[in-house]
This record gives C-alpha cells, sequence and structure tokens, in this order.
C-alpha cells in the first residue's frame, strides 16, 4: 500500500523537472567560446525587474528577452564590451553587477576601505594610549596591607 | 579637543545615519533613472494596431511635444492609469500615442473598445525588441518627447493626475513655449 503515495511522489518530482527546464532556454551556440562568454555574460548583468537577480537566474519575461538579445549579439560577432555598452546605453549603470570605477562612484569603492582606515586609526591611538599611561602609584599603606595579606597567606 | 566635546562625536554620526537613512528611505529602488533622457528617442518602425497595413515609427511623432505610454492588456499598472490617459487624450493637451508591449493585438484591440482609446495611433511591439532599446522594463511606461524627437523626462509606472500637473504638464508647456 505504500506504492501508489510513493508512486505520486516520484510522479511530482518528474513533472517540477520539466518546469524547471521550462525556466531556462537552451540556445545553439556555434561554439564552446561564444557559450561560455554567454554564461559568463548572463551572470554579470542584472534583471531590472527581480533587482536582486541576475539575467542568468532570473525568470522574469525581460530577462529572458534580454538573455535573447545577449545570444544573438554574440552570435552575430559583437564583443563582451559592446553588449555590455548596449545594455548601458538602454539601462544604465544599473545593469551592471559590478558598478563601473567613476567620480560618482569612486565613495562607493572606496568609502569602505576609507572607513576600515578610520577604524585602525582609531584603534591604534586608544591601544598607543592605554600602554603608554604609567602604572598608577600604590600609597605605602596600600603595600603594606598587601605585605601583610600576602604573609596571611604564606602561614 | 575638549573632552565634553568627544562625547558628542558618536551623536554626530549617529545623527548623520539617521539623516542618510532618512534620504533612502524615501528614494524607490524600482525607479531607475533611464539614460535615454535628453536623447533622442530609439528610432523604430511598426505595425500599427488598428491598421496593421500601416506602420508607426518615430518620425510620425516628430514636430510635435508628444507622450509615448507604453502598454499592455495583461499589465495591471495600464489599467489603473488608463482612465487618467482617456481624460487627458479628451483634453486635447497632448497627443498620446501607445506604444502596444509584448501583447496579443486581439486583447489590446479588444481593451480599447472596452476602455475607451486615448491613442493617436498604437505601435504594436510584439516581441519586446523596441521595448529593449527604450530600456523598458516595467510597463506601465510613459515618455515625454519633444519636437526634435528627443526624451525629455519618463514616467515610470502609472502616470495619473497629480503627477501630470505637478510635473509633466510644467515640462510639456515649457517645451512648447520654446519651440514656437
Amino acid at each position: 500500500m505504500i506504492r501508489i503515495p510513493y508512486l505520486l511522489l516520484v510522479g511530482m518530482l518528474l513533472l517540477a523537472g520539466l518546469t524547471a527546464r521550462a525556466a531556462i532556454e537552451t540556445y545553439p551556440f556555434s561554439s564552446e567560446e561564444n557559450e561560455q562568454r554567454y554564461l559568463h555574460l548572463v551572470e554579470e548583468l542584472r534583471c531590472l525587474v527581480c533587482q536582486n537577480q541576475n539575467l542568468h537566474d532570473s525568470n522574469a519575461e525581460l530577462a529572458q528577452d534580454l538573455r535573447r538579445q545577449v545570444f544573438e549579439m554574440i552570435e552575430s560577432g559583437a564583443s563582451d564590451q559592446q553588449i555590455v555598452d548596449f545594455m548601458v546605453d538602454r539601462y544604465g549603470d544599473f545593469v551592471l553587477y559590478r558598478p563601473p570605477m567613476r567620480r560618482s562612484t569612486w565613495l562607493l569603492w572606496f568609502g569602505p576601505i576609507l572607513l576600515a582606515v578610520v577604524g585602525v586609526v582609531v584603534l591604534l591611538r586608544l591601544i598607543r594610549r592605554s600602554n603608554s599611561g604609567q602604572a598608577p602609584e600604590i600609597p605605602a599603606e596600600e603595600r603594606e596591607r598587601v605585605k601583610r595579606l600576602l604573609e596571611q597567606g604564606r602561614d | 579637543m575638549g573632552n565634553k566635546l568627544r562625547f558628542l562625536v558618536p551623536l554626530l554620526v549617529f545623527g548623520g545615519l539617521v539623516l542618510l537613512f532618512a534620504k533612502g528611505l524615501e528614494l524607490d529602488p524600482r525607479k531607475v533613472p533611464s539614460p535615454l533622457i535628453d536623447k533622442p528617442a530609439p528610432a523604430f518602425e511598426l505595425p500599427r494596431l488598428k491598421q496593421s497595413d500601416a506602420t508607426l515609427g518615430i518620425d510620425d511623432l516628430k514636430g510635435q511635444v508628444t507622450l509615448l505610454n507604453v502598454w499592455a492588456s495583461w499589465c495591471s499598472g495600464c489599467r489603473v492609469e488608463h482612465p487618467f490617459l482617456v481624460k487627458l487624450a479628451r483634453s486635447g493637451e497632448i497627443p498620446i500615442y501607445g506604444l502596444n508591449y509584448k501583447d496579443e493585438p486581439a486583447d489590446a484591440l479588444n481593451w480599447l473598445r472596452r476602455l475607451g482609446d486615448p491613442y493617436t495611433a498604437v505601435a504594436v511591439d510584439r516581441d519586446g525588441r523596441v521595448g529593449i532599446d527604450w530600456g523598458v522594463y516595467g510597463v506601465p511606461e510613459t515618455f515625454l518627447i519633444d519636437r526634435d524627437g528627443m526624451i525629455r523626462y519618463k514616467q515610470i509606472g502609472p502616470l495619473d493626475e497629480e503627477t501630470w500637473n505637478s510635473v509633466i504638464r510644467p515640462m510639456v508647456e515649457r517645451l512648447k513655449a520654446e519651440a514656437s
């Protein structure tokens, strides 16, 4: 009697496989190199509809269209740079997962390094200050007491 | 730095962060600025929705200040803005052209029959290629195009009376005044 649920489960898993396959279209690349370039580019380009996914992962209609666009451009001989420029001309720098280096993005690129430098400087100053301070003088009577206590302990 | 002032430093840093975050909350990450603003509108030549043997191209829009509204019958935001588009078209302030994006022409025609047709003409972009050239990533989108065919503004999401009055109409009036 375990059979039927088991078969059902297998059947459902097989069906799930079908829908997963439908999400990723396969393109007839003319060469292995073109396919590798395609895979690299769709990883680097962002889908504008589901903004935290790249073209490779997204199943949005626009992502499908843009993947087709990338495929067609690669097969028609466009360079990677031409394809990236094509996308940036239409959708802006936002399509790039790696923001370009320019004046408006300097803070983005160097901000974390700047913060780290500030943090290290502050830390070093704190450490140096706590080291440079002389150990406070212990008053004579306290010293006597310590000596007495130590001697008591010895007995 | 005085000893007392030192205690203000964390407070100031905190205050700065609060301002930054407050600003960040106001920004809508779904609105990606278009690089096409103040650039020539991308050329296209597509069949018209109502007379599919004729075409509509960017040259048909030139010579007047126009809106190009990207829409589809499957798009819920388009339904939201549609009554306003009909009203705007009726006022005669500006010709509205449509770009029917990745839609079934039969569905699109049906939609216009039921909800009213605000468009001077509609171009049919079935496979979304012209949409890519225009940087369309979420319908509805509306482009303001000047007489020379330059894109001046892009509205992302439904166009409503408030945005029209406060943002787009002043630009339209300026563009009309500039050219005459």
